[in-house]
């Protein structure tokens, strides 16, 4: 009886060891790995932008932070408490403060708390004074466990500048910009150290380290100095303008590359590198007016219109009539300022931006059913994204019959029930009752693409919306002789030993829809706005011997503001096209055209400067990265942000515009 | 040599057989590979006092048991009073501010600083020879037993176990519940009175629970044992991290000394209860089932002896002490590998601890004994 009990004992434990050990024995090696051994990730050094003269526009600097190893502190007797306590002291924060930031989150333990591995160095205290760091250092006997290292951190050299362009970085993750569609080239490799530790959390050893691989330099074909021009001019014109918002561009027509993308309002995007609280977040202007800010193109538009009067069998050199007004259905439209003109060709049309021409012409191919025009403006790259490497851009609007009707049927509902409501809670008495009449028009019938529509559509409003970066490429296309590129921002990768991992060429998006003939057209007549036509005044006295620059004024309504000013130009050499626009600047003339003109002269006078002394920019464009950042030899380390990753966009600023102008 | 030299002083064993060397060897080897283990396990420190203190312990149970077993039964039997009340007194003494509470238990008895020993395991030694008396001396023309007999055995295990749970010890009261069981089967008693101890133990066990005797934490881990996943860093911790250690020493082990889980520490009380892990991480399927195939042929040898003893009274003492360690092998062995709920018990000659190990080699030279003395049946 008994020897039958040994012999199952020993038959059933033997038999669990076998289960245990070799038929499990996978499972519980990876178990046992998982029990003992951490590991702790070693960032990269985040890889820099450059400009395209190798000038740094975000690099990385070090500072000296104040560390805390939160085992070690464990493994004090009082839990590090006094340790702490003596660091308030020198740091000149509050021991709780301190206990804070070292605790380390977990299911009943909320923010404030550190959210990273307990093997990993807790920051306490960033960019201490040299003689706090040394006190720590020289101190280690009172501070087991506390540290001071030189971290880096992003540094924008030139503030502001292009900072929607550049985007930053949170949490060691490109966050906007460039920072976030290059992040995979910029971010690098980070490296890892296994330590094997003990039943209490103590590293024992290190067991294997892997060195991160620093982040590749990404140049870009912005010229900070190019850059540098346009956002000022940008922001002298909404000085003197009283404008909120506005943009420049400045592209090279041949090829499609962004030589600067001005944005304003901007931020200094060294407000991230210290975390940004919620209160801050929300009053940052994060939208990138260059790329997602969308207008009513006004004028600009017309160099689509005529080259669709071209399409339509219109000749380009015929006269017609410019009258004060034309007559669409039984509602007059005017003439910019009312003036009769007279007879012109489409030439005069553009140079002095007749409107009568263009909605007779948008009347006449309405009423034969054409849809050259819309066609036409679609073949010109307007009303779909331009595929440029910056997150988020807006595709603008072309609105179409079909555009229309969608609309009307998807808002119907709501404009019956506001036909009969109203708009009690608006304050503007007469904006309320426009809105009610057309509401009223909408609910009983609509949808309809009229005359008006088409008039209206032809010279860049009713509903037409463009962002400046599709302007800027539609006009390099026209100046290039027809190719729609989709513009880059980036120009190459470059290995921080300064060999090349990819070199990034714009890809061609598509070709006008006009024959070289009627580009040609264009161009002529555009290169006599700045001389004689609606920008006269605006380039009085501008050196067009040197740079023959060609453009077109735009002045777009906006229901309930005032007016968007435009101004669109490219000159042959330098064969940069530039854009500038300004929310709410006024006329054309009088707004974008002085900046642009500001631009074009900045441009000019650099281009002086090379020929002057040619040793300063003989090397542009070969130029490597700067290799003056020494943090590359430095751990680095991205304080964990804590403001919430919650949406990119602010609010929309897409203004008002959609509304039909009538 | 030795022996010889022996027999000459000791006058009063004239009929000793030759030993069972089978037994001798598979008790001091697992000695040994204890205390191989208990080095590995206390090694990370650099200290060796535990090793120093546990082959001082292995030492003084090869004297003791040497000694045992040299002895005659007749003479071993003369001294079960004496033995049998100083263990009922040195388990009294533990409840006195004699004794030391260690893990939340008074089992310890301290007599100078730095020298301390387990009153219950002696008492299972002399609980061992004790019970025997009535269960084996048998009156004339009995085959086995009578009621009286059983009675006595079961009066005089039920005092040691009574004090045993004033500590309290459930493992210990186990192993006591254990050997009793044991012993009753091998001296032939009718085995209504192994179903009355088994409804006795179920009705004491729900009797405890019901009046709350049973601790939180003891039946949580019968709970663990049922979901060995659930709360793995509370309760199921040590079976969880046992297990780890086991199952990745993989089939040949990684080494001795080359345990991670071992130097980290991972397993607590490893020198101790969990000792088995140490050497299923170390030594690996192979070392592990040699240990528990060693213990199994010296458990079958310790029957052998109780089978072909000259007398009931060793054979009763024998499979007393089979019992004993038979079961102390099974649930610290099966606790580690997840088969048995965690109990507080040693491995037989491999764990850590002075008394334990003594009492245990004490135990194999009672075997000796019984084994030796063949001249019993005619005297």
């Amino acid at each position: 009886m008994l020897r039958l009990v040994i012999v199952a004992m020993v038959a059933t434990l033997v038999g669990r060891l076998w289960f245990l050990q070799v038929i499990s024995e996978a499972e519980y090696v990876q178990a046992a790995t998982d029990v003992r051994i951490r590991t702790v990730p070693v960032p990269p050094v985040r890889g820099q932008i450059v400009d395209v003269t190798g000038r740094p526009l975000v690099t990385n600097r070090t500072r000296p932070v104040v560390t805390v190893d939160a085992v070690a502190l464990a493994h004090q007797p009082d839990g590090g408490r006094a340790v702490l306590e003596r660091l308030g002291e020198v740091l000149r924060q509050p021991y709780r403060q301190i206990a804070e930031k070292v605790r380390l989150c977990g299911p009943e333990v909320a923010q404030p708390c550190w959210q990273g591995s307990p093997y990993e160095p807790i920051p306490v205290a960033e960019d201490v004074s040299a003689p706090v760091a040394l006190q720590i250092s020289e101190r280690q006997q009172d501070f087991p466990g506390v540290r001071t290292e030189l971290r880096p951190v992003r540094v924008y050299p030139f503030g502001a500048a292009a900072a929607h362009t550049l985007g930053y970085v949170q949490g060691a993750k490109g966050r906007d910009g460039l920072e976030g569609v290059y992040d995979r080239e910029l971010a690098g490799r980070p490296g890892r150290r296994d330590m094997a530790v003990d039943n209490t959390g103590q590293v024992t050893r290190t067991l294997r380290q892997d060195p991160p691989v620093p982040g590749n330099t990404l140049v870009t074909s912005l010229d900070s100095r190019i850059q540098t021009i346009a956002e000022q001019a940008v922001a002298r014109a909404l000085a003197s303008s009283g404008a909120k918002s506005g943009a420049a561009v400045v592209m090279e027509s041949q090829t499609g590359r962004l030589v600067a993308l001005a944005g304003l309002p901007a931020y200094d995007p060294a407000v991230w590198t210290d975390g940004v609280t919620a209160r801050e977040y929300k009053r940052l202007p994060l939208l990138s007016q260059a790329v997602q800010g969308e207008w009513a193109p006004g004028s600009t538009w017309k160099v689509s219109s005529v080259a669709a009067a071209a399409n339509a069998g219109y000749g380009l050199g015929a006269s017609y009539d410019c009258p004060s007004g034309y007559t669409v259905g039984n509602r007059v439209f005017r003439n910019f300022a009312s003036a009769d003109l007279g007879l012109m060709t489409m030439h005069g049309a553009l140079v002095q931006s007749c409107d009568t021409i263009f909605y007779r012409l948008a009347d006449q191919l309405w009423q034969r059913g054409s849809e050259a025009m819309e066609k036409t403006a679609r073949g010109f790259g307007f009303g779909e994204p331009t595929g440029v490497d910056l997150p988020g851009e807006a595709a603008g609007a072309v609105p179409d019959r079909a555009a229309k009707k969608a609309l009307w049927r998807a808002t119907r509902e709501e404009s019956c029930r506001r036909a009969v409501k109203g708009y009690p809670e608006m304050a503007d008495r007469g904006r309320a009752a426009y809105l009610t009449a057309i509401a009223k028009e909408n609910c009983r019938g609509g949808g309809v693409w009229r005359g008006g529509d088409a008039a209206n559509f032809s010279i860049g409003q009713g509903g037409v919306l463009v962002t400046p970066l599709q302007l800027a490429r539609a006009y390099a296309a026209v100046a290039n002789g027809g190719t729609l590129h989709s513009p880059r921002v980036g120009l190459k990768v470059v290995k921080p030993d300064g060999s090349t991992v990819k070199t990034i060429t714009p890809p061609v998006a598509g070709r006008l829809p006009a024959s070289a003939e009627t580009l040609r057209f264009i161009r002529n007549a555009l290169s006599q706005v700045p001389k004689e036509g609606t920008a006269e005044g605006a380039f009085k006295g501008f050196p067009f011997g040197k740079v023959a620059v060609a453009g077109k004024t735009g002045t777009a309504e906006s229901f309930g503001h005032r007016d968007t000013s435009w101004f669109a130009s490219f000159a042959p050499d330098p064969a940069y096209t530039v854009v500038v626009v300004l929310s709410e600047g006024g006329r054309g003339a009088e707004g974008a055209a002085p900046a642009a003109r500001d631009i074009w002269e900045g441009i000019i006078g650099l281009a002086e400067l090379r020929t002057f002394r040619p040793e300063s920019g003989s090397s542009r464009d070969q130029r490597g990265p700067s290799e003056r950042d020494q943090s590359t030899q430095e751990r680095r380390t991205f304080r964990p942000e804590s403001g919430s990753s919650r949406d990119q966009r602010g609010p929309s600023e897409r203004d008002q515009s959609t509304q039909e102008r009538r | 040599m030795i022996a010889v030299a022996g027999r000459r002083r000791v006058v009063w064993a004239p009929t000793l057989a030759a030993p069972d060397w089978t037994l001798t060897l598979l008790a001091l080897a697992l000695s040994v590979v204890g205390l191989l283990l208990v080095w590995s396990a206390t090694r990370m420190g650099g200290d060796y006092g535990l090793l120093i203190r546990q082959a001082v312990s292995v030492g003084l149970g090869l004297v003791l048991m040497w000694f045992v077993s040299r002895c005659d039964l007749r003479v071993l039997r003369a001294y079960v009073p004496l033995a049998y009340v100083l263990a009922l007194v040195s388990l009294a003494g533990v409840l006195t501010p004699l004794g030391v509470r260690v893990n939340g238990a008074h089992s310890w008895i301290v007599l100078a600083p730095g020298v301390q020993f387990q009153p219950s395991e002696f008492a299972k030694v002399a609980l061992a020879l004790a019970f025997a008396v009535p269960l084996g001396e048998l009156r004339d023309g009995q085959s086995r037993p009578g009621f009286g007999g059983v009675l006595l055995a079961l009066v005089l295990a039920a005092v040691p176990i009574g004090l045993i749970a004033l500590q309290p010890d459930l493992g210990t009261m186990l192993v006591f519940a254990a050997m009793v069981s044991g012993a009753l089967l091998v001296s032939g008693a009718p085995k209504r009175w192994l179903l009355v101890l088994v409804a006795g133990a179920a009705g004491a066990g729900f009797a405890a629970w019901k009046l709350g005797l049973v601790r939180p934490y003891q039946l949580e881990r019968l709970l663990v044992l049922a979901n060995p996943g659930a709360d793995p860093g509370g309760v199921g911790y040590n079976a969880a991290q046992a297990r780890i250690a086991i199952g990745s020493g993989g089939l040949t082990g990684k080494g001795l000394f080359n345990g991670e889980q071992t130097a980290g520490h991972f397993v607590p009380e490893q020198h101790t209860d969990f000792i088995f892990t140490v050497a299923g991480e170390e030594f690996g399927f192979a070392g592990a089932a040699a240990i528990v195939l060693a213990i199994g042929v010296l458990l079958w040898r310790g029957l052998s002896i109780a089978r072909h003893s000259a007398s009931p009274y060793g054979a009763v003492l024998a499979g007393g002490v089979v019992s004993w360690l038979a079961f102390q092998t099974f649930v610290n062995v099966g606790m580690t590998v997840g088969l048995m709920p965690i109990v507080g018990v040693p491995l037989p000659f491999v764990s850590y601890g002075g008394s334990a190990t003594v009492a245990g080699l004490l135990a194999i030279g009672l075997l000796q004994a019984v084994h030796r003395t063949k001249a019993m049946q005619r005297l």
